[in-house]
């Protein structure tokens, strides 16, 4: 799979296109498969310069403050809202239920 | 009336004090206002006048409250109780929230008039504002030219004195970069500064929710209103605010100022490269310490963006799916087909792209190559400001390489697009305030903008240096 | 000996446990079970654009006990991470949970087999995630329903390693694993209200065999019966299947009760590609030494060395005390009793016979009963005394669940006490005397039957409060000398 997906340049191929959309949930027609195809790897071609940063002995920064830790709150119930308030946006609801298309 | 136009919060004060009129009655002639002067420029997706005076009219907020009956505009992704919010995204058509904003609830129980709807790039992925499901906003300046973005209708309200001020969010840029481009003061604080809640989410770990106003007294008044610890955002710091106001001081002389090199490249247009430089000069005859420094990875700042912020929008986007809120295709036999067909009608191309993106680099077998190794050089790009704030208290670099650029002249090229992020999107990377002030304007007139950089929580700082610099220009 | 003999299965459990906290992991909603649908929900849980979530305290403190008495190494840095994949009843359509920095690691649990000889299972993680809502799906087959009350609740995923090598092990299992939970107050285990989950990964292969078969995920299982059952079931298939040279498909099964049978869920789609990254909106949390072993004092003695004292203490019989400690409340109830009357025994006997028929019977726990462990105290040493026969003494433990009376009390008001007096007692024998000449004949006569006739009517005149041994007695003395 991974040899199908990419090259070295960044380039990905349609297919991969089609499987992230799908992963996505998105459609596209061949038309836009083959833009962002093209699109996408152009930015993915730029991003390969990351390749040039050594960062063997680098840790990664997914929260970018060192003091931020621990945060916690206690274990007391806050007012729920109401099942109206809840389902005030639904765009399709059954009595206090969201309502979806059948699940197979 | 049009004294109000270009004094910001204090010019509203007064007006308010003058007019002796209701807050319904003066918020109504404040509506009107801004409904005529946006006419053309767009800044706003709509304006609810029933809504804003009936709410200025219920605030429970005294006379005293340091904005009484100050309006001020909200980004479309700030969430405001009971009023549409939508990230101009078809996908939250209809979208009202039954909850506020961390930040709404501090405005308002601070007396100001909230101006929803301020039109932005969908879900803030863009730097122009054209990405709006609504059309795009214009720049007051020169309405042939984008106002910038993604913040870009609330930095138009303001930039043509429809309101004191605005908030905005800042994920690689999209606070300072229009501010820069209309001429406004637009503040990126530190990452936990503001409390994200409420702000409906592009990138989390790189958002942040700021003020644009017309100088940098009402950025440090602003600031210090919204900051602030807040138990519902786990990533909000638990540091006291400091009194920004008093930070505002005509005096820099001593203070260390870097010029990073980097900053200083090919690309920069030419009035924008003199427009600094000549403000360089003139932070040194303040008394000001310049030094040339170096932020090496500056380079690698757009590559890292464009891994981290779709890899977390792909994920913050996936909620909008038709089942519990928004829009929904009626296209759909089955949950699936359902899903599909809301989602690819609701999001708008940019969206896509970056949706697409972001899931491919999160995709197994990719996460190592992307994702992690883009969290890697963040660190680098963390480390570089550590040590040039070791040796300097701020930063100076050009906030944008260009002046506002053509309506649709960047819609086709993504990457061209992207990269007018480059000066911006280093300071969400390192977690670190950055603030843009007005530097004079290029031959065609456009404004150019100014940008600081300090060590994180370092808000007076570029308060300091931003004020001095506004007050001797 | 069987062609199964030949093979040897291999099977993994994946245990959720719901934790029993007052609120939700991330956000303040109730936990209950039980309310209408969409009651207990807020903007967070309902994952709406712009809130954020809060890691909940207790659901970290009960997590980390339970990894603790599972002998877990603890993750000293510890991070959520998002799992994101499509499901309407996964309303962020990802799942905040733990990828490769879970809370804890490297436990164990320790099962006994069918020989009494004792096995380890080792337990590969323990990660904290949040529930998904529920999902119904019976509206004429075109639409399916969503209640997000349960969305949020918080889990520990409890992994074992591919130790477990049959159905029984599996259900010893669980059955352990569900012991400490409880006697930890961490969750109520109870599979049918879904507060615990349990998937199985299993393969066969041949017995000498190193390398694994494909594995088959087996799911729907909603007791510990079916999960033998239907890993009986399974593992019977992948050896027919075997023998039959065919080979087994990697997929996931579910388990159907009423037929007893497996059958595969429809193959995804697509593969899963769940997308794990750090998440962002939660910061790192530092597990500090001090926090764990204050933790780690806080725990309750566990079944293992509850076991033990009980047998150098209680000297008891091992079926007594794995009936008594099965519930860690029942035998603080014994410990209680025994310690206001010293007679580990009697009392063992009268808690696992008379005070568990009362919980059967009644269907509450040992807390239901509201009996005092000083009342069953105090009945039993009357009742070993003497001073109530076996008989009233049952009738009185009854009496005092369904009123809350003192045992006194009822035994003063209805005068139940045994009767001990010598000559009270040879008052009635003489009248059983007179009135029954045929019997007291007989064991004149020597047909040693009669003499429990002539004790029984001795109880009876007596309503029960006759001491049998001392009618028994008096009545020998009198009639065979
Ligand atoms: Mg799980
Ligand atoms: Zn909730």
């Amino acid at each position: 799979m991974k040899s199908e997906r990419s090259n070295d340049n960044g380039a990905i191929t349609e297919d991969v296109v089609r499987y992230v959309a799908k992963l996505s949930r998105l459609s596209f027609s061949d038309e836009d498969v083959a833009k962002y195809k093209k699109q996408i790897g152009e930015i993915l071609g730029y991003i390969t310069q990351l390749n040039e940063v050594d960062t063997a002995d680098t840790q990664p920064t997914s929260h970018v403050l060192p003091s931020m830790k621990n945060v916690f709150r206690e274990d007391l119930v806050k007012t729920s809202l109401s099942p109206d308030k809840a389902l005030s946006n639904a765009p399709d609801k059954q009595g206090d239920f969201f309502r979806v298309p059948r699940v197979i | 009336m049009d004294t109000l136009t270009s004094s910001g919060i204090k010019g509203f004060r007064e007006w308010i004090k003058k007019a002796n009129k209701s807050i319904g009655d003066f918020t109504g002639i404040f509506v009107d206002r801004a409904k005529d002067m946006d006419r053309e420029i767009k800044g706003f997706i709509e304006i609810d006048k029933k809504s804003i005076v009936s709410r200025a009219e219920q605030n429970k907020c005294q006379t005293d409250g340091r904005l009484w009956g100050i309006p001020i505009g909200i980004k479309d992704n700030i969430c405001i109780e009971g009023e549409l919010t939508t990230c101009a995204s078809r996908i939250l058509q209809g979208f009202r929230p039954p909850y506020n904003a961390t930040v709404i609830e501090k405005l308002t129980s601070n007396g100001a008039v909230l101006f929803a709807r301020a039109n932005m790039d969908e879900f803030a992925f863009g730097s122009s504002c054209e990405t709006s499901c609504y059309g795009p906003t214009k720049n007051p300046h020169d309405l042939s030219r984008i106002p910038g973005g993604s913040s870009g209708g609330s930095v138009a309200i303001v930039a043509s004195g429809q309101v004191a001020a605005a908030l905005g969010s800042d994920t690689g840029g999209s606070i300072r970069q229009p501010a820069s481009m209309c001429g406004v003061v637009g503040l990126k604080p530190t990452y936990g500064r503001v409390s994200r809640y409420g702000l409906i989410a592009f990138a989390s770990s790189l958002d942040q929710i700021g003020p644009i106003t017309r100088n940098v007294t009402d950025s440090a008044e602003m600031l210090e209103i919204i900051a602030g610890y807040d138990e519902k955002d786990s990533t909000s710091v638990n540091i006291e605010v400091p009194k920004y106001v008093n930070a505002l001081k005509k005096d820099i002389n001593g203070m260390t100022i870097g010029v990073p090199k980097e900053y200083f490249i090919d690309g920069i247009e030419k009035d924008v490269l003199e427009n600094i430089q000549a403000a360089i000069k003139t932070l040194k005859s303040m008394g000001a310490k310049i030094v040339d420094v170096s932020l090496p990875h500056t380079k690698y700042a757009v590559s890292c963006y464009y891994i981290i912020a779709p890899a977390e929008a792909s994920s913050n986007l996936a909620r909008y799916d038709g089942v519990h809120y928004g829009y929904r295709s009626k296209n759909a036999a089955d949950l699936v087909e359902m899903y599909t067909a809301s989602r690819t009608e609701g999001f708008g191309q940019e969206s896509k792209r970056r949706i697409l993106l972001g899931t491919y680099s999160l995709s197994s077998g990719y996460y190592d190559a992307y994702y992690l190794k883009a969290q890697k050089v963040r660190t680098k790009i963390s480390d570089d400001f550590k040590k040039v704030f070791s040796v300097c208290d701020c930063v100076v670099t050009p906030t944008s390489p260009t002046t506002a650029f053509k309506i649709g002249e960047r819609m086709d090229d993504p990457l061209q697009m992207y990269l007018s992020d480059i000066f911006t999107i280093s300071a969400n990377m390192a977690g670190i305030p950055a603030i843009s002030v007005p530097c004079g304007k290029d031959k065609k007139g456009l404004p150019v903008g100014i940008q600081f950089m300090a060590k994180p929580f370092a808000e007076e700082t570029l308060f300091n240096v931003a004020y001095a610099f506004e007050q001797g220009v | 000996m069987s062609y199964r003999d030949k093979y040897e299965t291999v099977i993994g459990l994946e245990v959720h446990v719901q934790l029993n906290t007052k609120t939700k992991v991330f956000c303040g909603c109730s936990n209950l079970f039980g309310a209408g649908p969409n009651t207990q929900v807020c903007p967070v849980c309902l994952g709406m654009p712009g809130v954020l979530p809060v890691l909940n305290k207790q659901a970290l403190a009960l997590s980390i006990k339970i990894a603790l008495a599972l002998g877990c190494d603890i993750q000293k840095n510890m991070k959520f991470d998002r799992k994101n994949y499509y499901y309407p009843d996964l309303p962020k359509n990802y799942q905040i949970s733990q990828y490769d920095m879970p809370l804890a690691f490297k436990g164990c649990i320790d099962i006994e087999l069918e020989d009494g000889s004792a096995k380890r299972i080792g337990v590969t993680r323990a990660h904290m995630e949040e529930d998904a809502g529920k999902l119904m799906h019976d509206t004429g087959g075109v639409y399916s329903l969503v209640d997000l009350n349960r969305t949020g609740t918080p889990l520990l995923e409890i992994v074992s390693e591919p130790d477990i090598r049959t159905p029984q092990e599996a259900h010893s299992y669980l059955t352990v694993l569900k012991q400490i939970i409880k006697y930890l107050g961490a969750s109520d285990c109870n599979m049918e209200e879904g507060s615990l989950r349990c998937d199985a990964n299993i393969s066969v292969r041949l017995r000498g065999e190193k390398k694994l078969g494909t594995k088959v995920e087996i799911k729907n299982m909603n007791s510990f019966k079916a999960v033998k059952d239907a890993l009986t079931h399974e593992e019977d298939r992948q050896m027919d299947l075997l023998e039959d040279g065919e080979k087994i498909m990697m997929e996931t099964r579910l388990w159907d009760d009423k037929k007893g049978v497996t059958a595969s869920m429809r193959a995804k789609e697509e593969s899963h590609d769940y997308r794990y990254f750090p998440e962002p909106d939660l910061v790192p949390f530092e597990i500090s030494h001090d926090l764990m072993e204050d933790i780690r004092l806080s725990l309750p003695e566990l079944p293992d060395k509850k076991f033990e004292r009980f047998m150098n203490v209680y000297k008891l019989d091992k079926k007594d005390i794995e009936v008594i400690i099965l519930e860690r409340e029942v035998a603080d109830f014994y410990e209680d009793v025994v310690k206001g009357f010293n007679d580990a025994q009697n009392v063992a006997n009268w808690v696992k016979g008379e005070v568990m028929m009362h919980m059967n019977e009644r269907g509450v726990d040992i807390a239901g009963l509201k009996l005092a462990p000083a009342d069953l105290a105090s009945l039993v040493k009357m009742a070993k005394e003497g001073a109530l026969s076996y008989l009233v003494a049952k009738e009185v433990l009854r009496e005092c669940i369904d009123t809350g009376k003192k045992p006194e009390s009822i035994v003063a008001e209805k005068g139940l006490r045994q009767v001990s007096d010598q000559g009270e007692i040879e008052k009635i024998v003489d009248q059983v005397i007179a009135a029954n000449p045929k019997s007291v004949e007989d064991l004149k006569a020597g047909k040693e039957n009669a003499i429990s006739f002539l004790v029984g009517q001795v109880m009876k005149m007596s309503k029960g409060k006759a001491n049998p041994r001392m009618a028994n007695e008096i009545l020998r003395s009198k009639l065979v000398g």
